[in-house]
């Protein structure tokens, strides 16, 4: 009893200094939570996240009801998982290429250069897209297509270059973060490994096959299936700045994050909105629980938990 | 100088990283190079690497123009400022207690900062929620929503905090007579400065880059805006302009400043990222490396 006790008196500045923070998640995080109810009500102003009338499946039987579930869906996850290939092969490529750059000066260049647009807002990024893509000043439409002799294009209204505009600009933007963390991990491999191959006339691409690539598998599982668990999420700037959240775009450029902002924002259809994100959530969900049960079995110490 | 040979294997890879690197910088130089063209070769010619004519009015607009651009960058430096301070202090706060092995209760904690890097509720109650608060149009939408403590960094410091400071310190401060507050005012907070200077700048970078709290919630008070929300909403005047081509637009088009200079602001909203690099570069691939391999 008397430990008990000291015990406290020893602690509560330890939990008081949680607590603000602890407050802020509560509030943030934990009530959204609770308040994804929504999903289940027809919402008014008037009475609240918790105060208005449920209306069952209502919502949900609305959303599925259109064709624009499936699209979102569809295009959520084709892109997620063009985006996993990609950022993983080309990460672990150029993580290779930027270990062996021919001296220490260019591979601090290409480090940083691979990790600058990453750190770039998506409204810079649109900006960036626009410079290329304008129909009237854009340098594809005034400089490069004539070049090649083909004509002007109207890249914001034509759906179908769409989904190769987002994989680059993704891409490049992105690919910076993985490669930074393959390029840790290359630090990581014993150098005398190398060392012993090189003696024995390994060449270099063997070197790569037995010794490189077989050391990054932890961090490509690890990588990859992190990658998985947010299959249902988008980085909403990447499809709603870049393609300048144009309306002749939506076929290609519609996911579930943009289409539950413009639900919400632009068409005051709250209802619907709540009903695609309760969806993202609880399927989100799962897939990080099954994500992370696939990481346990494969390698335990690199399990989110 | 030392005759060198190359491989062929060392020509490829350099080739490429070089291809890819100037596939990086080409279209930022793109950006500024916009934005110091003349207004009428750009109209006349569109973009270009090389414009025919260079001109800073762009620039100077933004200065002459004053208040709403100018006090634009003020929002996007006093919310980063703000915001960093609050984020690393909460997230120091926090990730001090969780790091006492001894601490009752802990697991629970624990638990309750982790949960929420697996489940969240999405915008829509988020949005809703923080619009009951009567956040809109404030000051406090561009700081407290979403951003004030990200679960993900207290993880990363309690890890720190726990592998790096050994736990004789703490039983020779408490020895002492040291206070909680004490030990993580004189212990904690300065051997722990590396992982918080890390921590501050992906905070710093998350303020600054975002737009998403001005887009829901400043609708109305757009005197908040910041210089992304700035540079976002000409883009969406724009938009309005293409989408109703036959209606009374004059008005509209006034208040949307030319390309040249939309590409200017975008490049001022760069600048600080650039000019901070080297030392950005050296925390935020450290935090990369430390949160993408162990959370």
């Amino acid at each position: 009893m008397k430990k008990k006790k000291i015990g406290l008196k020893r602690f509560w500045p330890l939990y008081l200094m949680f607590l603000p923070g602890g407050l802020y998640l509560l509030i943030n995080n934990y009530i959204p939570m609770a308040g994804l109810v929504v999903a289940f009500k027809s919402y008014k102003v008037r009475d609240g996240l918790f105060g208005s009338q449920f209306n069952g499946l209502k919502n949900f039987k609305f959303l599925f009801a259109t064709p624009d579930a499936w699209t979102i869906t569809r295009n959520t996850i084709l892109y997620n998982v063009v985006f996993i290939i990609l950022n993983t092969l080309l990460g672990i490529i150029f993580a290779i290429f930027i270990c062996d750059a021919v001296n220490k000066r260019l591979k601090k260049t290409y480090q940083s250069a691979i990790l600058f647009p990453y750190l770039m807002s998506a409204v810079i990024i649109g900006y960036i897209v626009f410079a290329f893509c304008s129909t009237q000043n854009g340098i594809l439409n005034n400089t490069i297509l004539p070049f090649f002799g083909k004509d002007a294009v109207s890249w914001y209204q034509e759906a179908k270059y769409w989904p190769f505009i987002i994989i680059f600009v993704n891409t490049w933007k992105g690919v910076g973060y993985g490669c930074l963390i393959y390029i840790s991990a290359i630090n990581g491999i014993d150098p005398s490994l190398y060392e012993a191959a090189a003696l024995d006339g390994a060449s270099k691409w063997k070197q790569i096959k037995h010794i490189t690539l077989p050391s990054l598998v932890p961090t490509i599982i690890t990588l990859t299936l992190m990658s998985i668990g947010r299959i249902f999420y988008s980085d909403f700037g990447l499809f709603y700045q870049v393609p300048r959240n144009a309306g002749a775009l939506y076929s290609t450029t519609n996911v579930i994050d943009t289409y539950v902002y413009r639900g919400l924002m632009e068409q005051g259809n709250i209802g619907m909105s709540a009903a695609a994100g309760f969806y993202q959530s609880i399927v989100g969900f799962v897939l990080v629980l099954a994500a992370n049960l696939v990481v346990r079995k494969i390698s335990r110490e690199n399990a989110l938990f | 100088m030392k005759e060198k040979t190359f491989s062929g294997y060392q020509i490829l890879s350099n080739a490429v990283m070089i291809i890819w690197t100037l596939l990086i910088i080409l279209p930022f130089l793109l950006l500024f190079m916009s934005s110091i063209t003349d207004e009428n070769v750009l109209v006349a010619y569109g973009y270009s690497f090389f414009p025919r004519k260079f001109s800073v009015a762009s620039y100077a607009y933004i200065i002459r123009s004053g208040i709403k651009i100018l006090k634009a960058y003020g929002v996007s430096i006093g919310v980063t400022a703000v915001g960093v301070f609050f984020h690393v202090f909460l997230a120091a706060m926090m990730a001090y207690p969780l790091s006492c092995k001894n601490l009752p209760g802990r697991k629970v904690l624990n638990f309750y900062v982790f949960f929420t890097m697996l489940f969240n509720g999405g915008i829509v109650p988020s949005y809703l929620m923080w619009s009951a608060f009567g956040v809109k149009d404030t000051i406090l939408a561009q700081l407290l929503p979403n951003f004030l403590v990200s679960a993900w960094n207290v993880m990363m410091i309690r890890t720190y905090f726990t592998t790096s400071i050994p736990d004789s310190l703490y039983e020779a401060a408490e020895i002492d007579g040291a206070s909680q507050f004490q030990i993580f005012r004189k212990i904690v907070l300065p051997l722990g400065k590396p992982i918080l200077v890390t921590i501050g700048t992906f905070a710093g970078l998350t303020y600054w880059n975002d737009w998403t709290n001005g887009l829901y919630y400043l609708q109305k008070n757009k005197e908040l805006y910041n210089v992304q929300n700035l540079l976002n909403q000409m883009v969406s005047n724009i938009q309005f302009l293409a989408s109703s081509a036959n209606s009374n637009v004059t008005s509209a088009s006034a208040q949307i400043p030319s390309t040249g200079i939309q590409m200017a602001i975008a490049f001022v909203a760069i600048l600080p990222i650039m000019l901070i690099f080297p030392f950005f570069q050296k925390y935020y691939s450290k935090g990369l490396t430390l949160g993408g391999v162990k959370g």
